[in-house]
This record gives structure tokens, C-alpha cells and sequence, in this order.
């Protein structure tokens, strides 16, 4: 069943005309309605649940090489003509006379969720956070705190352009976390699992609660026992799942047609040339349906698409959006995203990951005499013009003699792009994905990454160990 | 009275029986103005304003409180949000601690905040900012090979807070921020450097400051090299020393210690940091772009000492961490806009400054690293175990002089050790966006690793 048109269609062609009256060479309406709840459990106390509503719509003409955008949370046609107008103030010669814009049928996808997050009884939610709890503690009496959030979010949007693009798409996210804080003789540790999807309620069973929340508290415990990480460089093991956010970091973002175009990339003009090890294959893919990087559509209408970036090694292409593909003469690859109504698209990941190899992963570690094994990486950044990047290890262990030891406590590793993606010389097969939030431009959006078990043959390590 | 503290107290009178209710209500205007290539590549104008309500009910042990926000101050659209908030307090857990701000008869340090001229700088002046402000990065040096952006910024907002309890506040604030990323090349390499300049009115930023600085950050680290691991005193520049106290910032919030998530909890008293180190959180003090005169629930800002000549004083608490405590709100209630529920925080921090220049700060470590930016602040920085662990850009210091440059490094220690082995505080403050302002900061026995 599909909800009524949050603007209808012939408010949508009057608003796009007006955008254009001044003469700008393209024109685009997004509108969005997005309701999100978030309830966290902390210390078994359900603290606060919190319901949100965001409404508007963006608008943005296009002139030359200008952009000019302004939105509205009005939503009357009063309110979006004035947006137009506002946006349409960059077309500064004037003059463009009457371009008429006549949209043809709207293009509605359906969400993937089973359960909408509304349906959902709230006292539901809850008994979920507490069992989250009840199964964290039961992991042992080192676990003194223990924190459950879970969040969602409905976002349905309607876009339009003058090129006769009008669509809309309906996505629901749900997210659900666990940390927990283990106490030993050394201080504290923390654990932390997520499970999150473009999905519905239905993710959230019995069983991935449970397993977020053993694994939230294992880490932490485990973490208790943890030595400072050695300093310098060293192989490095990466675990199937979270490691994928190195090349998100290490390549993705450099691989962004937005700064490939301003030549802000170490990867301009590297089409065709070999800029990994050839056990590389770097995809981004928004079609991976129901990953937390899933988009029927991306936010500026282009269905979203599955495009290799390098493959056995070889730089193949880049991700565009609208505006950089029209420089180029070519196709958008669906990747034009934007964190909401407020903001102007721009090219943005989706579901990042390595394709697998064919090591075994137990092989791989056997194989490294001495290194780090990095279980769990967290959060990281690049600098897209040199390649520089780091990112924090949230759990990792030390490889001696071809064997996982001791834990080490978190510290981040930093690399180089370019200089990393030649490092790899073995991907094994045990692929998974793990969900994160991408920012850029002080913009968030939800992104997946993914890999194998991997090794690379040296890493700076930010430790205080000699 | 405001239009917006009207609006407010509108809500303020739907109460019904024994419920509390709480309205953050916000509105403002902003501009956006990206350059590139001498032309316009963005101009971005938008005014925004919401609402975030906050329904508590008092229970035979405590309360509980429920909260929903919308991004629009349509009447049906409130009336809707006021239900959704009722709901969920439902489900809340009753808690002795919950409870909503209670004016406490500190008053308001009287600042001007805002100024006009946001509002009344033409439009054309702002985009030749912009334009005028990559034309100097681009044309100042040879070796800039590539401006990625040069951007612009405003806004002009205001905001009230009313509740149920007797709290009247209204706020006003506005800023201008012009940024430059610059591209240097020496042929074989790149490497980059922003610019920045601040201030409360347009007319007051600075373009030759922040071009300058996006030229010699971006052109003085070309030709850098991953120096070998060392063990080395560190000297973080303004903007590297203020990111670390935000850090510190987050440890010394009221609501991480009641939590038991700060290594600072059960410290108070103890000397934690050199003896001349004097870290305070000052939203009253003008200069800091993040002052205000009233927190996030309403109550008045004030100057708060969390670390005096090395000993730790205390930390900063909003209403509910407060009582959690054992104490009262210290005015430091912050909240994410009209989405985010209050939490204790630091705003405004600021360490009193040393008496030493850069220069003579430099002169009196001779050898080490200098800091210029950090990267992984957020994936490395341990607030609870005080772990620290960042990847740095910088510039070897010997003989008292910055050297050649550096990079692909990390800088690692703990927060706690690092607070001992201040060496020296610069008397340079910079008064930077965000939370915290920054000096020259020198602190020793840090592990560096490189190659």
C-alpha cells in the first residue's frame, strides 16, 4: 500500500518551473518526511524514550558551475515557491523565460522493512533492551555497567528534477547497540556490538539481541586483561566484518568523484592503472538489500547500482553523483546521498566492501609470526588529498608464533592509502559486513563495510609498547 | 518578551494535573557560500526552527520523563509532538534522580552575543568573501596547486527555554566563520593545510589571517617523512591543545563521573595535572565563541574550575547529574538543538595561559614534535581508561625551532599522564569554534610511532 504523495505532482512541476524562471540550467524538489524514536536503557533504567519529526523540503537550481539551494519546513505550495525562489537567487543574469516541466508517472519504491518501527508496541522495545541487559551481566560479574540503545527511523522522500526524474522511496532503518563497561584490577574496558539494517523491526530477534549483547560484554571482559599495544610497524591481521572500514577510509573516499574532480584525490587520473595488490576488488554496492548502506534510490532519484572501483588491483571507475557525472558526460552511479531535507547532495558511499579471497582465515593468522590481530575496528578518517588515514582498534589481540594472545588496549592505527591497498597479500573467505555512519562535509549518513579476513604486511601501530 | 519564549510558555499552559512540561523552542537563519575557481560553486540560505518538549510526571519515588521533538513550529505539528512526548513517559523507568531545572536565583552575566550585521551584510559581500578568500590562498604561494573549497558561513539563531518549574530564558547568538583548504606541491607531493578565522560579525572575520595559515600549514609540510618511533616531548599547537581539553571536557562531565565512565571520578582533590595547570569552563567570558548566558535547561552560565594549579576541583553538572551527586546543577546543561535531551557538559573551556610565547615555549623544549593537527580523535581517544592514541601531522622541533616536517605518525599515552607531564602552557590563546579555546601546549614523554 503506498502512502499519499507528501507534494502532489502538480504543485511539484509548478515549484520546479519557478525554480527555473531565473534561467538556471537545472532544477531539483526533494521533499522529505522522516520520524525517527530512540530509547536507551542504562543501568537497567529505561532513561528516556524520545520521538522526532522532520519535515521539508530542499531545493536547489543549478547554473553553470553555481549551486544554489534553500529549504523549507513549510510545505504548502506558498512555502516551497518561496524555496525556489530563494535557491533560484544564483541565476543572477535572470531572464530564462518559461521553461514548462511536465513530470510523467511517479516511481514508488517500497521499503524493505517487514515491520514498520511504528507498529511496534513500545513496552515491545523495552523488554528487548532489558533482555539485552539481562544476557550482558550474565556473561560474568566483571560487567558493571551495561548500556542499550536502540534507535529507528521512517524516511520517506519524494524527488524531482527538470530532467523528468520523480520518484520516491520509503527506507526504514533500525539500530540497535550494546556497550558495556567491564572493571578489573587495571580500570575499566568498554565492549561494544551493533545490529543494525535497512529494515524493520524483524531484525531485532531473540537471537542477534542476544549474540550483540554476549559479544558487547566478552569484549569488554577480555579487553580487562589487555597490555599497551606496541608502537611502530607491523603485519596486521584484519578480522572479516569491521576491518572493511580501512578501505571505506583508506580508498572510498578518495575514490568520491567530488574530489577526484577538484583533483583533491591521490587517485586522479589512476583509471586503468594497478593501485593494489591484484587480490583487490573494491566494490560499492547500494543494492545489497537490507545492509545499513542499502538504498532503493539514492537521494537524488538514480537507482542505486552495485559498481566495481577496482578490480584484481586496477583502478576501474569512481562514484558519482548528478552534478559531477554531468561534468564528465556520463551516467550518475547512484551515489548521490544527503543526510536529509537540509542538505545538498554530494557523493556519498553506500555499502563499501573487498570481494573475498581464497585463504583460509585460521591459515592467515597461523602464518604471521608476529603481528596484531585486530578483531574489531572502530571509527577512523582520511585526509582524501595525501591519502593519509587512522583509525582506532577497538579490539585486537597480539599474533605470536602464528598464534592470537594477549589483548591490547585500543589505540589507533595510521596508514596511507595508496601505500595500504599494496600491502594486502592474502583474503580469505570468511566475509561479513558491519554497519557504520559515515560523516563528510559535517554530513552523517548510514554506510556498510565489508571484507575477509585479511592481512596486511605492515601497519603503523600507535602504541605506547616499545 | 521574546517570540519565541511566547510561544513557549503557550505550550507551558497545556499542562495537565501534576505534569511538568518543558519547551526548548529555536529559530534562526543561515548562509552558506562555497567558492571555487573565482565563481560561486555554492550558495546555500535557509532558516530553520523547532521544538523539543520534555513531559514529566512525578511517581511515588521519583519521576519519570518522556521527550519528542519537530523540526517545525507549526501549531498541529507541536500539538502532535506534546502527545508523543505524554506517550513515552509512560515507558520510562521511574528514577529518584529525574527532575527538571529549578531556577536557582544565580543571574545571567549580561553579554552581547549577536550582532545585526548578519543579518544586514548584503548577500554580494558574503559570496566576495568567499571568492576574495580563495583568490589569496591560490594566488599567495607557487607552490598551491589546489583551493578544494573555500567556504563562507553564518547564522543568526535564537532560542528559549521555559518550564513548567519557573524557568525563563531566551538566548540569542550569532557567528561568521570563513574556512580555506589549501593544496600544496612540491612536484612529488601533496599536502593540505585549512585556514580559519571566527567571529560574531561578518565585518570582523579575518581573510589575510586565515589565508596565510591555510598557506603555511599546507606549504611547510611538503617534502615530510615518517621519522623513525621515539619516545619525545610533544608541543600541541592552539588548535591540537584545544581538541585535547574538549577531550578532557568529556571526562570532567558531571554526567560521565555519576556514571562511573570517567577516569576523574573519586578524584577530586588530587593533584592530576602539573602544578601550574589551570583548566576552567567559561561560558561567561565573551570571547569564547561558545558563551552564553544560559545553559541547555535554562539556568545562567557560570565560571566553572575543574582543575586548579593541578589539583581537580570538580566537575561540571546539569539538574539530574547533579542530584545523582549529591549537588546542584552548576549551570552546564548542553543539548544537541531542539532533538537532544540536556546533559552535563563543558562549553566554554579555556586553560589559563602560561607565560610563554610559541617561540619561547619552542626555545624552552629544544627538541620534539610539533603538533599541528590530529586525526582519530574520536576512535582513539579513551575517555573512560584515559587511553590516547592519534594520528598527527607536524614538524620536528630542534634546537628550539620548528624543523622539518613529519607525518604518518601517531602521538600515544594516556590522558592521565599527560595531564602530569605538562611542561608548559603557552600565553598564546586562540579562541577557536567548538568547545574549547587552545594555547601552545608542551607535554612530555610521549611515545611516538613512525616507522
Amino acid at each position: 500500500m503506498s502512502a499519499p504523495a507528501l507534494v502532489e505532482s502538480s504543485v511539484v512541476e509548478r515549484v520546479l518551473e519557478s525554480a527555473l524562471s531565473r534561467g538556471g540550467d537545472f532544477a531539483e524538489v526533494f521533499v522529505e518526511d522522516r520520524s525517527t524514536s530512540s530509547a536507551m536503557l542504562d543501568q537497567r533504567k529505561v532513561e528516556e524514550l524520545s520521538s522526532g519529526r522532520d519535515r521539508g523540503a530542499g531545493i536547489r537550481v543549478v547554473v553553470g558551475e553555481t549551486t544554489g539551494f534553500a529549504h523549507t519546513a513549510n510545505l504548502s505550495e506558498k512555502g516551497l515557491l518561496a524555496a525556489a525562489q530563494a535557491a533560484a537567487a544564483v541565476a543572477r543574469e535572470g531572464g530564462g523565460g518559461v521553461r514548462e516541466i511536465a513530470l510523467s508517472t511517479l516511481r514508488d519504491y517500497p521499503t524493505t522493512a517487514a515491520i514498520e518501527p511504528g507498529d511496534v508496541d513500545k513496552a515491545k522495545k523495552i523488554e528487548l533492551l532489558l533482555h539485552a541487559d539481562d544476557v550482558a551481566r550474565s556473561e560474568g560479574s566483571a560487567i558493571t555497567q551495561v548500556q542499550v540503545g536502540l534507535g529507528d527511523s521512517t524516511r520517506r522522500f519524494l524527488v524531482a528534477n527538470s530532467e523528468g526524474v520523480f520518484a520516491s522511496d520509503h527506507q526504514v532503518r533500525t539500530r540497535f547497540n550494546v556497550i558495556c563497561v567491564a572493571l578489573g584490577d587495571t580500570g575499566m574496558q568498554t565492549g561494544y556490538r551493533p545490529v543494525a539494517g535497512t529494515r524493520g523491526f524483524e531484525i531485532l530477534t531473540n537471537e542477534a539481541v542476544e549474540e550483540a549483547a554476549r559479544g558487547a560484554a566478552r569484549q569488554a571482559i577480555t579487553k580487562l586483561d589487555a597490555r599497551p599495544a606496541p608502537s611502530g610497524d607491523l603485519p596486521v591481521v584484519l578480522a572479516g566484518g569491521s576491518g572493511g572500514i580501512l578501505f571505506h577510509e583508506a580508498c572510498g573516499h578518495g575514490l568520491e568523484a567530488d574530489a577526484v574532480l577538484k583533483d583533491a584525490s591521490v587517485y586522479a587520473g589512476k583509471v586503468g592503472e594497478l593501485v593494489a595488490s591484484p587480490l583487490v576488488t573494491l566494490v560499492d554496492d547500494g543494492t545489497v538489500r537490507g545492509e545499513w548502506g542499502y538504498l532503493a534510490i539514492d537521494d537524488e532519484g538514480r537507482p542505486s547500482a552495485r559498481n566495481v572501483l577496482i578490480k584484481d588491483g586496477v583502478l576501474t571507475d569512481y562514484m558519482w553523483d548528478y552534478l559531477r557525472s554531468q561534468k564528465e558526460g556520463r551516467a550518475s552511479s547512484g551515489n548521490g546521498r544527503r543526510q536529509s531535507y537540509q542538505h545538498l547532495p554530494m557523493v556519498r558511499m553506500t555499502n563499501t566492501y573487498l570481494l573475498e579471497g581464497t585463504s583460509d582465515a585460521d591459515e592467515i593468522v597461523a602464518q604471521t609470526p608476529y603481528g596484531v590481530y585486530v578483531a574489531q575496528l572502530g571509527g577512523g578518517q582520511v585526509n582524501t588529498a595525501t591519502g593519509d588515514f587512522v583509525f582506532g582498534m577497538t579490539s585486537a589481540f597480539l599474533i605470536e608464533d602464528g598464534k592470537i594472545t594477549t589483548p591490547l588496549r585500543d589505540c589507533n592505527l595510521i596508514g596511507n592509502g595508496p601505500d595500504i591497498l599494496k600491502k594486502v597479500d592474502a583474503v580469505a573467505t570468511d566475509f561479513s559486513m558491519t554497519p557504520g555512519t559515515c560523516g563528510k562535509d559535517g554530513q552523517s549518513v548510514p554506510v556498510g563495510t565489508g571484507q575477509a579476513t585479511m592481512r596486511l604486511t605492515g601497519v603503523t601501530i600507535g602504541g605506547t609498547a616499545a | 518578551m521574546s517570540e519565541l519564549l511566547e510561544q513557549a510558555l503557550q505550550i507551558l499552559e497545556r499542562a495537565k494535573g501534576d505534569e511538568h512540561i518543558e519547551v526548548y523552542v529555536s529559530s534562526g537563519t543561515d548562509t552558506e557560500v562555497q567558492a571555487y575557481q573565482g565563481e560561486i560553486e555554492k550558495l546555500s540560505t535557509a532558516s530553520s526552527s523547532g521544538i523539543g518538549i520534555r513531559v514529566l510526571t512525578n511517581t511515588p519515588t521519583g519521576a519519570r520523563v518522556g521527550s519528542a521533538w519537530v523540526g517545525s513550529l507549526d501549531e498541529n505539528a507541536i500539538a502532535e509532538t506534546l502527545e508523543q512526548a505524554r506517550d513515552n513517559v509512560r515507558f520510562a523507568s521511574e528514577d529518584e534522580f529525574i527532575a527538571f531545572a529549578t531556577p536557582d536565583g544565580v543571574s545571567s552575566v549580561p553579554m552581547e552575543l549577536r550582532t545585526d550585521e548578519v543579518a544586514t551584510t548584503p548577500l554580494d559581500d558574503k559570496i566576495s568573501w568567499a571568492i576574495e578568500l580563495e583568490r589569496l590562498v591560490r594566488s599567495g604561494d607557487t607552490r598551491i596547486r589546489q583551493v578544494d573549497s573555500a567556504n563562507y558561513s553564518d547564522y543568526d539563531v535564537a532560542a528559549a527555554v521555559a518550564s513548567t518549574n519557573g524557568v525563563r530564558a531566551t538566548y540569542a547568538r550569532s557567528g561568521a566563520h570563513i574556512s580555506v583548504e589549501a593544496i600544496a606541491s612540491d612536484g612529488k607531493s601533496d599536502q593540505t593545510g585549512w585556514g580559519l578565522s571566527v567571529a560574531r560579525s561578518p565585518r570582523d572575520l579575518d581573510l589575510a589571517k586565515a589565508s596565510a595559515e591555510a598557506i603555511r600549514r599546507s606549504t611547510r609540510r611538503l617534502g615530510a617523512t615518517k621519522p623513525a618511533s621515539m619516545k619525545c616531548t610533544v608541543v600541541f599547537d592552539p588548535r591540537s591543545a584545544a581538541t585535547l581539553f574538549s577531550v578532557l571536557g568529556s571526562a570532567l562531565s558531571g554526567e560521565s563521573v555519576v556514571r562511573g565512565r570517567s577516569f576523574f571520578a573519586d578524584r577530586v582533590g588530587e593533584e592530576v595535572a602539573m602544578a601550574g595547570f589551570t583548566l576552567l569552563d567559561d561560558p561567561t567570558d565573551a570571547r569564547h565563541f561558545a558563551a552564553s548566558q544560559f545553559d541547555g535547561e535554562g539556568l545562567a552560565c557560570r565560571r566553572n574550575v575543574l582543575i586548579e594549579n593541578g589539583v581537580l576541583k570538580g566537575f561540571v553538572y546539569d539538574t539530574v547529574a547533579g542530584r545523582r551527586a549529591g549537588t546542584v546543577s552548576t549551570g552546564s546543561a548542553v543539548r544537541g538543538g531542539i532533538s537532544g535531551s540536556p546533559t552535563a557538559g563543558c562549553r566554554a573551556l579555556q586553560a589559563v595561559p602560561g607565560e610563554y610565547s610559541q617561540k619561547e615555549l619552542l626555545a624552552k623544549v629544544g627538541n620534539g614534535l610539533y603538533v599541528e593537527s590530529m586525526s582519530g580523535v574520536h576512535s582513539g581517544v579513551n575517555p573512560i581508561s584515559g587511553d590516547f592514541s592519534v594520528g598527527v601531522n607536524g614538524l620536528m622541533i630542534r634546537d628550539g625551532e620548528l624543523a622539518e616536517p613529519v607525518r604518518e605518525i601517531t602521538v600515544a599515552s594516556t590522558l592521565q599522564r599527560m595531564l602530569l607531564d605538562i611542561l608548559y602552557v603557552g600565553s598564546d590563546v586562540e579562541w577557536l569554534p567548538g568547545a574549547s579555546a587552545g594555547q601552545s601546549l608542551a607535554i612530555a614523554n610521549i611515545a611516538v610511532s613512525g616507522t
